[in-house]
């Protein structure tokens, strides 16, 4: 396998640079995937039933601090791909477990509310508007909760294999998701809670 | 449920069913053990990540559920063909006509496609493989997995009865309580991560791994309608992947996105549906329009005219695929501002696909014409689609189609435009590049045969309904009194369906015909076409090129051919190529079972399946596995073999 040491490790090989290409095209799915379920939450906004509308429902401080550790999150990955590029192999761990722990904290906060949530008897089931609510939200939750084990065991190869061609390109192309990640929060952040909470 | 409905009862044609599918699984293992053929399949096809033999899976799966669907099909035919019949029921009529329009486009179109994608678009390009040969093999399992989940359906617990459209609150537990429709989310979800992940293979393949040389504009038309064909699927099959998961949710998990009494919304789904669904027509019709031009182009030994026009208007038909959705539903009361916006994007997609016809009519003209079987099939396309195509622009106007909605006028008009397009096309591509494969001709006279057979009863079983339609005969009609005069048309059709699948049993006896006696001292271009893949041998060897043809121009090997030149020089080298994998087929399985689980609402077996196939994607991330390489001497051993035998004969 020819290796071009000229660019950076993770598209240092063609197969490299295809896995790139080819997880580009396949976060424009997830966008198209995103963006569904944001239309299917906008046609079902005001459907409340007989359940809490968004704000009743909603508060700020919790998802003020979901916003804050994802955005640190995508900061700190972004923090390890540069350490990997220098070939600084245990600041790009400790970058990448930081990620990682940022990651779980937030899918903390967010069980916490969607607890809440049901207590106040706000249920998937109530209404058209939960029901949308939940599902991208949860959908958001499980792409994080998948991050959590793919990341971490990418964190593993790397601590037995080091860096090379494979686990750099590995590592970049997760880092790719987990900002991917970000955005769509960043969106959800925006035009569900802040939308509803006005 | 209750273990009593489990097995689906009461039927002798479903009990004729559960034995010949037990039959046929004792059957395929006694014989693979008798034969001694256990290892053989194992290492040379259920592990193989070669695109040829993935692809000719694919097809070989197609044409299964060809048959399958076709079943199904004469079912219809045959319950319709007279007044108050009652070979069929009602409930079980809804199931056929529902399994029958869902095997058709998602496990027999689509398949045959991706199928002749995975055999031709590489060899095409001048690649030894596609992108990612693991994942298409995974791709390909995924498909497989959910096509046996659906089929299953039919015997145990019952198939879904909602039509392939799955309309709610039809489909919704209240009104369709069996298992069905829960099949048919989890069975078109699993095939459906399948075919997105095809998308992006060959969206890769096609833009990373040209042959040098081979800049975009110099592509074969087959390869410029796939690469355009799967960007439709990377952006159109989340949509169907999120519409299938809310039906899961609401019809098992309880969730309120379609049932109107709690805040959902009905027509919800049929937005979602048919946002996925439009596009989906294109997916199926694109790749047969690329098959079209190369077989019009070979077989009128002329260039195809308009090249550029031909790209262009395909890339306006995928952008406007996205935009018509609502024309499948003008009656539901969206409102004239929105009726009369989706009347003029339909209409508007007559003009590109107007450009394609003339294209390949100038393409004819003057060209030297050889009748082959392939040509034969491009040559009735192009009349009987014009057919489909006009009434479809009929249907597009809005305020006409509450005259046509719903009625046999428009599944004749479906029928005009999936047929002669996407079926006609995969049958002509599977001629014309049978011999690329299996290195020997199917027999031109049964193909001739079977070709008039199919094109004169396709219009046989289809104009009739036409009529049909305009007299006010409703589609999904299990049956029908005299009074109606709906008799005699109704019989017509099926004796043409009769006519159809004598053409399609002709096609089968060809193969096997042409396995047994055809000569196998043919030439590697035994058609004398254009594209690359006709610049190696035929049957292809498993690096596909021993050199990497250079490309200069379009059409390169049929200019080498006339100058004499070859494509490649060079000295050989050894050749890098993946090592084959069980993790696939085993991913398969493992998905099959997970569907079944979860169709039944067994949640602790479900999440056991769930967990084993995380286990299978962390098995892949730790696996090392960098391929092997094929060494000079093989390589030239293999390319001795091959041109020895051509030489000898």
């Amino acid at each position: 396998m020819k290796i071009d040491h000229s660019v950076p490790m993770e598209y240092s090989t063609d197969e490299n640079k295809m896995k790139i290409l080819g997880f580009w095209i396949f976060l424009g799915a997830e966008i198209a995937l995103f963006s569904t379920l944001f239309a299917v939450y906008f046609t079902l906004q005001g459907n409340t039933n007989v359940g809490p509308s968004a704000s009743d429902l909603f508060h700020l401080s919790p998802v003020m601090i979901e916003t804050i550790l994802l955005l640190s999150s995508s900061f700190t990955i972004g923090l390890g791909v540069h350490a990997m590029r220098l070939g600084l192999k245990k600041p790009m761990m400790t970058f990448f477990g930081i990620t990682l722990a940022l990651g779980a904290a937030f899918l903390g906060v967010e069980v916490y509310e969607f607890v809440t949530y049901v207590g106040e008897g706000a249920t998937i089931q109530t209404s058209g508007f939960l029901s949308a609510l939940f599902t991208l939200l949860g959908t958001h939750g499980l792409h994080v909760t998948f991050g959590l084990l793919w990341g971490g065991s990418i964190l593993l190869q790397i601590k037995k294999r080091g860096f090379t061609p494979e686990t750099a390109n590995k590592s970049f192309i997760f880092s790719l998701y987990w900002h991917f990640l970000d955005v769509v929060w960043i969106f959800i952040f925006s035009f569900v809670y802040l939308k509803g909470l006005m | 449920m209750k273990w009593d409905e489990f097995f689906v009862t009461g039927e002798p044609m479903i009990y004729a069913a559960m034995v010949s599918i037990v039959v046929v699984s004792l059957a395929i293992p006694i014989a693979l053990t008798y034969f001694k053929k256990w290892n053989w399949l194992w290492m040379n096809w259920l592990t193989t990540v070669d695109h040829k033999k993935i692809g000719v899976m694919y097809i070989l799966s197609a044409l299964l559920m060809l048959f399958r669907g076709g079943v199904d099909a004469l079912l219809m035919r045959g319950q319709t063909a007279i007044p108050d019949n009652g070979l069929l029921d009602g409930q079980h009529y809804n199931e056929i006509f529902t399994t029958h329009g869902v095997i058709m486009i998602l496990f027999m179109a689509m398949p045959f496609i991706i199928g002749l994608m995975n055999v031709v678009i590489p060899l095409q390009i001048g690649a030894r493989d596609v992108a990612f040969p693991r994942l298409n093999a995974i791709s390909f399992w995924l498909f497989f997995a959910g096509a046996m989940l659906f089929n299953i359906s039919f015997v145990i617990g019952g198939s879904p009865d909602a039509g392939w459209s799955a309309y709610f609150p039809l489909a919704s537990l209240e009104f369709s309580p069996t298992v069905g429709n829960n099949y048919y989310s989890l069975a078109l979800q699993i095939a459906g991560i399948g075919t997105l992940l095809t998308g992006i293979n060959f969206l890769v393949t096609i833009l990373k791994m040209r042959a040098p040389g081979m800049t975009l504009m110099k592509m074969p038309m087959f390869t410029w309608s796939v690469l355009i064909t799967n960007v439709i699927i990377v952006f159109a099959f989340p949509v169907l992947t999120v519409a299938l998961a809310l039906m899961t949710l609401d019809r098992q998990f309880g969730t309120q996105f379609f049932a109107m009494q709690s805040g959902g919304m009905d027509m919800l789904w049929a937005n979602l549906f048919w946002v996925w669904g439009h596009p989906e027509v294109y997916i199926v019709i694109l790749p047969a329009f690329g098959i079209y031009s190369e077989i019009i182009s070979a077989f009128a030994r002329k260039n195809l005219y308009g090249y550029k026009s031909m790209v262009v208007s395909m890339v306006a038909i995928s952008l406007l695929s996205f935009v018509v959705w609502a024309h499948h539903f003008y009656t539901m009361g969206h409102g004239v501002m929105v009726n009369s916006v989706f009347s003029i994007t339909t209409m508007a997609i007559a003009i590109p696909t107007g450009v394609k016809i003339f294209n390949w009519l100038f393409t004819l003209r003057k060209g030297k014409i050889s009748f082959t079987t392939p040509m034969l099939y491009s040559l009735a396309f192009i009349p009987i689609f014009t057919i489909g195509g006009v009434t479809g622009v009929m249907l597009a106007m809005a305020s006409a189609d509450y005259q046509y909605h719903n009625t046999m006028f428009l599944v004749a008009h479906f029928h005009y435009v999936l047929i002669p397009g996407t079926v006609f096309a995969v049958i002509a591509g599977f001629h014309f590049w049978f011999p690329k494969v299996f290195g020997f001709m199917l027999n031109e006279k049964l193909g001739k045969l079977s070709f008039w057979f199919i094109t004169i009863s396709f219009n046989v079983t289809f104009f009739p309904l036409f009529i049909l339609g305009l007299n006010g005969m409703t589609r999904r009609m299990y049956t029908y009194s005299e009074s109606t005069g709906y008799g005699p048309l109704n019989m017509l059709s099926m004796v043409g369906a009769v006519g159809l699948a004598i053409g399609f049993i002709i096609l089968v006896y060809n193969i096997y015909w042409s396995v047994r006696y055809s000569p196998r001292d043919i030439d590697q271009d035994p058609w004398d076409a254009r594209s690359l893949e006709w610049s190696t041998h035929s049957p292809v060897p498993e690096y596909n090129f021993a050199l990497i043809p250079t490309v200069n121009k379009l059409d390169a090997h049929w200019f080498a051919k006339k100058e004499g030149k070859p494509l490649a020089t060079g000295k050989y080298e050894p050749i890098h190529m993946p090592n084959n994998s069980g993790l696939p087929v085993i991913m398969g399985a493992l998905f099959f079972f997970w569907g079944f689980f979860m169709v039944f609402s067994w949640w602790i077996p479900a999440i056991v399946f769930g967990v084993l196939i995380l286990g299978t994607l962390a098995y892949r991330s730790f696996e090392k596995d960098h391929g092997r390489y094929i060494s000079v001497e093989e390589i030239e051993r293999t390319e001795n073999a091959l041109r020895g035998a051509q030489h000898e004969n």
